[in-house]
This record gives structure tokens, sequence and C-alpha cells, in this order.
């Protein structure tokens, strides 16, 4: 068993090249973009609305389009099917996500510098779960928002599923639910922190180094 | 036989005669129409530049007096489409205007007015968008603002002035807005016989001030004037930029039958004023205090008024856009005549007068004038295009003359249908008119619509002047009654959808239902509301009978079109709350009982759901 575990022992001991810390410092890099861009929009188009009603969702906050007004439109159409109102309080998340998105920008900088495999392999293993876990959370969101409708509401409509990826026919509205660049950014890392780790790996079987302080 | 060929003959003859005859008839057409000539129009053509697609936008803001009807109706052009109606002085229950506090306390006592000449704020003598003024004849001048549509403020009844139909003409940067009396009367207001109309009535030139900033309106000066009837105005630009001409008629100061006794000489007077004259008079401490007005009186303060004489009852008064020619149209003549402002000054500085009336010098006629145009037969009103066209509307004639500036060559006629009045090109008030359309407000539409009784709309006649020949595009028919209109292109217009939350100051305002309540001091309640899809918090509230209540409501919507009315039966209560803003009506709960309020501008599917009720024990 033991010498089974030998060489993983050793790869994952091992240091990483220039070009895998360079990645970790643009992945690193990355991140600031979700604090300045939202991950995800949804936009809401019917016959009274030809301009749609937009929904920024940031990794701290919501954001309504036409200046903050079309999330108290969607809360007032929503009120009328008894959907709870769209509210920053209502979401966790924005309290966690940026401080946890933080946290792993720091790991990914101290791989970068301390340089062992194994950290490296940690913040990704972090952070494809991080963004798997917060993807799930989104869905769930949406999940609960179109089922937790309240009995007494003025309009009866089953409960739904709204569209996480993709179009969707509601009612009188088409809804649209897209990645914005903060995904996009996030997914960009997810790619530059495997390919750091691939790179790492197939360089290691070229020419097998010696495991640090050996 | 002979015989009987002879009166078959006769009776040939005879028959060919009454045919030959007969081609000789009355016509049962005018010859205009026969000859399909004048102002008609291609069909295909004339659709095509009138049709403006569904969800397209219209290229012109037409803003039409509305005469008695105290309002201002906006239509677009070209497609004539009326766009909105803004009530200035008369209660409008389709926007709950004269319901509130505000508006009731806006529009006084008076619950009517004769509205009749619009005019757009001016920066640098072109239009600038930002307000609207417009007078009224029971003395008062109105301000709408043009960033959302409403009236914001009524100046007057002003004292010592009658009849206030010579406004609101603003000047070119928006400095003033001018009032003159049309019915003169003794100033100050005291009853005196009519046998001493000659003497000891007085008309009246006032300049309002307008606050560059707010638009605020204040009467600055006025300036005592023979007994004629004010009539029209516009202010000077340009060249002559810090004068103002009004026509006047009934120069006979006469009384009784005007229509006879006013129109016996061949010329009656177009008023110089010299306003930055009379501004530094009053800055100067000149003039009398008459009902609380400084009154300059031209005896006293010679340099602020001179008369242009102007045949015959002249109506129509204009200035050309480079501001060097003043014509002035006299309406019991076939000529409109063009005064050289250049020669006016000369005139003032050579002292050529042929005399004076009660102190203000009169102007020789033939030093000052540079053309008389025969446009045809009643002319009335001058407006202009690009390249000196000039455009004068011909009541008598039923035509509209297009002509030009310095050649004073006509080139033109269209037959409007019919009696046309005042006309409006585009931006053909300016110093920099757009030529495009033209539209002929006429007094008359004799049945060229759908019957719908007697009491027929008036038609506003949309023309194509953007050729040589003027053509006829479209018939629009219009409420009771426009006078003047001006056009402005579309984009210098920007208006607001909702007032901002972060703008709404207003004391009673609450923009949270949890602060929606009842609260009383003594026998005053004061109840607020707020208004948002589909519910008014409180839906119910209690006084007792003789409490005297204020509602407050508050529509808390930011969307646009979102508006909520409130409807309170039996009260004769009735306010229209537009996205963001606050609206207060106070009454005395007189009659006890249960009564329903509910919004009245339908809001969202549940809008008949949207009521509570009033209690008064």
């Amino acid at each position: 068993m033991d010498k089974l575990l030998q060489p993983v022992n050793r790869f994952m001991s091992g240091p990483i090249g220039l070009a895998a810390r360079l990645m970790l410092l643009v992945a690193a890099a990355l991140l600031v973009v979700t604090y300045f861009f939202p991950l995800w929009n949804l936009t809401m188009f019917a016959p009274q609305y030809p301009d749609g009603l937009r929904l920024d969702i940031y990794s701290h906050t919501l954001v309504g389009g036409n200046g903050g007004q079309d999330i108290k439109e969607v809360n007032v159409l929503n009120h009328y099917i008894g959907m709870q109102d769209l509210v920053n309080e209502s979401f966790t998340e924005f309290k966690w996500m940026p401080f946890v998105i933080g946290a792993l920008g720091l790991l990914m900088l101290r791989a970068a510098v301390h340089g062992s495999v194994a950290a490296l392999v940690d913040v990704t293993m972090l952070f494809v779960y991080f963004g798997g876990f917060s993807l799930w959370s989104f869905g769930y969101k949406l999940y609960r928002y179109g089922h937790d409708l309240a009995p007494t509401a003025a309009v009866q409509v089953p409960p739904f599923m709204p569209p996480m990826f993709g179009y969707q026919q509601i009612a009188n509205f088409e809804v649209y639910s897209y990645p914005r660049l903060g995904t996009y950014a996030m997914a960009a890392v997810v790619v530059l922190l495997v390919s750091a780790l691939a790179w790492t790996w197939w360089d290691d079987r070229r020419s097998p180094r010696a495991p640090a302080g050996a | 036989m002979t015989r009987f060929i002879r009166s078959a003959w006769a009776g040939v003859a005879a028959v060919t005669l009454l045919a030959a005859l007969a081609t000789q008839c009355t016509p049962s057409q005018p010859a205009s129409r026969r000859t399909g000539g004048g102002a008609q129009s291609d069909v295909a053509l004339a659709a095509q530049k009138t049709y403006v697609a569904p969800g397209d936008l219209d290229e012109y803001y037409m803003f039409s007096s509305g005469g008695h009807s105290g309002q201002i109706y906006v239509y677009g052009i070209p497609s004539m489409r009326h766009l909105a109606t803004i009530p200035v002085f008369t209660p409008y229950p389709a926007t709950g205007y004269g319901f509130d506090d505000d508006t009731k306390k806006m529009l006084g006592d008076l619950t009517w007015g004769d509205a009749h000449h619009p005019a757009l704020s001016e920066t640098k003598g072109d239009y600038d968008g930002r307000w609207l003024f417009i007078n009224e004849m029971n003395g008062r001048l109105a301000r709408i603002d043009l960033r959302d549509f409403k009236t914001r403020q009524i100046l007057g009844p002003v004292p010592n002035l009658h009849g206030n139909h010579a406004s609101s003409f603003v000047t070119p940067n928006t400095e003033y807005a001018m009032m003159a009396t049309r019915f003169s009367v003794p100033v100050p207001r005291r009853p005196i016989g009519i046998d001493k109309y000659a003497t000891d009535y007085k008309g009246i030139i006032a300049g309002v001030k307008i606050d560059p900033q707010s638009g605020n309106m204040s009467l600055a000066w006025q300036i005592l004037m023979p007994p004629f009837d004010y009539d029209l105005g516009d202010a000077g630009k340009l060249a002559s930029d810090g004068w103002m001409f009004f026509t006047s008629y009934n120069s006979e100061r006469a009384t009784g039958k005007l229509e006879v006794t006013a129109s016996q000489r061949d010329r009656d007077y177009i008023a110089a004023v010299d306003w930055r004259a009379a501004e530094k008079a009053i800055g100067e401490g000149k003039g009398d205090i008459i009902d609380g007005v400084k009154v300059l009186d031209p005896k006293k303060v010679p340099g602020v008024v001179y008369l242009m004489p102007c045949g015959k009852s002249p109506h129509g008064v204009d200035v050309s856009p480079d501001g060097k020619w003043i014509i002035g149209s006299g309406k019991l003549q076939g000529v409109t005549t063009a005064f050289n402002f250049e020669k006016i000054q000369t005139a003032i500085r050579n002292k050529d007068f042929t005399g004076d009336e009660d102190g203000i010098p009169v102007l020789k006629y033939e030093s000052i004038k540079d053309a008389e145009v025969a446009v045809g037969l009643g002319p009335l009103h001058t407006q202009f295009g690009p390249d000196g066209w000039a455009y004068t509307s011909l009541f008598v004639d039923s035509a509209i003359a297009k002509w030009k500036l310095g050649t004073w060559e006509v080139v033109d006629k269209a037959p409007m249908s019919y009696s046309i009045g005042h006309l409006s090109a585009a931006e053909g008030d300016t110093v920099s008119p757009d030529g495009n359309y033209l539209v002929g407000l006429n007094k008359l539409s004799h049945g060229r619509h759908l019957s719908v009784g007697p009491s027929q709309p008036e038609s506003s006649q949309l023309l194509d002047i953007s050729e040589e020949k003027m053509k006829l595009l479209y018939d629009a028919f219009t409420e009771p009654e426009p006078h003047y209109a001006q056009i402005i292109k579309a984009d210098k217009i920007k208006t607001i959808e909702v007032y901002p939350k972060e703008e709404n100051k207003h004391p009673l305002a609450v923009w949270d239902v949890k602060d929606a309540g009842v609260a009383r001091n003594g026998k005053k309640v004061t109840v607020k509301l707020v208004a948002v899809r589909s519910t008014f918090t409180p839906s119910s509230f209690e006084v007792s009978a003789g409490d005297e209540v204020t509602v407050a409501i508050t529509n808390i919507e930011q969307t646009t079109d979102e508006l909520h009315g409130f409807g309170l039966l039996d009260y004769n209560i009735n306010l229209v709350i537009d996205p963001g803003e606050t609206k207060t009506v106070t009454f005395t709960a007189k009659k006890s009982g249960v009564f329903a309020y509910y919004c009245t501008n339908f809001c969202s599917a549940l809008h008949q759901e949207m009521q509570g009720y009033m209690i008064v024990k």
C-alpha cells in the first residue's frame, strides 16, 4: 500500500513550476472580477414590459435594472402570486460568498508563493467545491422562491422552477437566465487551476523531481 | 308640310338653345374645387408623409391653445395625433386637476379661462423646451413645466389690466412674458360711466419677469396706454431685440357697436415698446403705484413706447426671424404691411412723428414701412420658414399666402377649410424656423368630418411646406378652440416619467405602509394613505362628522405609467396621483355615513380590488 502511494506522495510534496505559479496568480487576480461584475442575470420580458425587467446577481448583492426600480417591480408583480420578496436579507450567500472568494484567492496566492503541488490541489478542490455548492445553492433558492408561494395569494399558480440557465415562458413573461462576467471569471479560474495541475503533472511525468526538502 | 318642317326646325332650334343655356348653369362646386387646384394633395404622398407607424414617434410636438376650454392640447406632428391634454385654467377630472389642494388653490375662484397664445421659453430666440407660458382673458398667465407637462404656476388676475388677450409672447431669452389689455377699464378700477371711455378708461401693457432658474413669474411693471383694444404681440429678436410689438384696434376709442364704430379709421396702431427702457425706468424708481403695481405713464416717462400706424384694425404682428421686419396684418385689408426696424429707429431718432396719442408719439407711416404685400383678403397672422419665406393666414379668403421677405412677392396660395385664424409653422416664430410643416388652425370645419350635431369641432390642417408649393396633408379635428399653437422639435423636450422618490419632499409623504394611518389634532384629522398595486393602506379610516379631514395620498410606485386614482364617492373628490407623487385634499366631513374610496385610474389586474371606506360617525 505504501509502495502504491509513494509516487503520489512524492508528486504531492513536489514543487510546482513557474508556469503553474503564474496561472495561480492570474486566477487570484481574476477573482477580483467577481466583486465588480454580476455573476448571473435574469431578464424578463412581457407585453407590458417591452424594455424588460432586469435582475443582476452579484456575489454580495442583488441589483435591479433601471436604477434598482426593476427589482421593486418584480416584487410588486410577485406579490400577486404570493412569492416572497427578493431582498438581500433573504440571501445568507451575500454575507459569506465575498469572504470565501477572498479566502480562496489568498490560498491561491499562498500556493503560488509556497509552491507545493499539495497546496495547488487543495485550493483547486476547494474552489471547485465552492463553485459547485454556489450553483446548487442558487438553484435551490430559485426552487424555494418558485415553490414557497403564499396560500392566500390573489393569483394561484402551480409551484414552478424558474429557469437557472436559458429561457422559459412563465405566464406572460419570457424569462432569460444566463451567467454573467463574474461566473465566467470563476469558470476561467477553474480552468486555470486545473491547467496548472495538469501542466505540473505532465511536467513531472517528463522529468520527475525530487520531493521538496529531500 | 312646309309649315310642319318649319315648326320642326323651330322646335329643334329651341331645344338646342335650351341645351346650350343648360351648360351655362350655376356649378355645384366652387371653382377652386372643380379645377382641383390649390392645396389638394397627392393622396399616396400625403398618407406616406403623415403615417407614423405603430410604436414610432412623431417628429414634433404641437402645443395648441384650447381657447375657452382653458386647456392646452398636445399633438404629435406629422401624425396629428392628440397625445395629451394639459389642464391649465379649467379643472380636468381625467388628471384630477383642480380637485387636490394645490391645484384648487392655484385656480382660485375661477374654474374657467380663455387661453389663447402659448409661448415656449426661448434661449437666444430659439425654443429651449423648458417651459410653456399661456395667457388667459381673466388677466392671468400660467407656466407649464415641460419636464412633466404640468401647470406649475398661475399668476393673476393682475390689477389694472382687463381682458388679457395680447399675451403671453416671451422675449428671446425668456426675460419677460407680456400681458396687455383688450377691454380698457378705468385705472385704478372703479365704476365710471361709459361716456367717459375715451378719456378715463385706459389700456395696460404689462411685463412679467421670469426667473431664469425656476421659471417663477412675477409682475414687474405696467405701462399706461390709451383705451385701445390691444390684440396680439411679438417680441423683437436679433436686430430688434429689446422691443415688443403689440397690435391694437379701436384707436377710434369708440364704444357700443364696435364692429362699426371701431372700424372707421383707415389705420390703427402697433405699439412698439422698448422693454429695456421700461425696465430701466422702473429700476430708477420711476412710475406710480396703482393698485400695488408700478405703472409707467408715457407722458411722464417718454421713450418707452411709440405708436406705428398700421391699417386697418390690425390683428397679428410678427417679427421676421432676423428681427429686421415687423409684419402687421390689418384684418380688414387686402395687404399685410412690412415695417423696417431700422427705419423705425431712425424715425424715433429724427422725431419723425405725425402727432401723439395721450403723449405717445405716433411715427410717420411712410417713413417706417417697407412694403404693403398683397397677400389677400383678411390677413391675420404670419409665420416663417427658412430662406425668408413667410406664410400669412387669410381669414376672409380662407387661405394661406406664401410670400418672400425682401422681394415681397406672393408665390403660392393654399385654400383652407375653413376660415383660418392662427397658423403655426415648425419653430416658425423663432430665429431659425424649420420649415417642413405648417398647421392651419381653422375656425370652421363645416362638416368635413362625420356629423356630430351642431356643436362642431374646429379643424386643424397640416400642410407640407418643404417644397415650393404648399401641399395639404391631413385634416385633424380639435376641440374648441385652438387660437395660437407652437410646434417644437421633439428632441428639445426632456421629460421625466416618474417623480423620483428622492425628490418627494412633501411633508405628508409616506413611503412605507407601516407609516400610513390616521392622526387627529382636535377637529383636524390627517389621513396618510399609501397607494401601490393594488391596495390603499389604510383600507378604511374613521372620522367624526364636522371634522376637517386632510387626506394625503402617496403613490409609492416608481414604474412608468403606474398612476393611481383616488375617487371618494359623494364628496366630489377625485385625485390622480402619478408615480412618486403625494397629493392632498382637504374637506369637511359634512355628511355622515360610509363612503367608498377607490382607485379610478386603471392600474393592474386587481385594480377593481383597490378600494376602501371612509366612515364618518
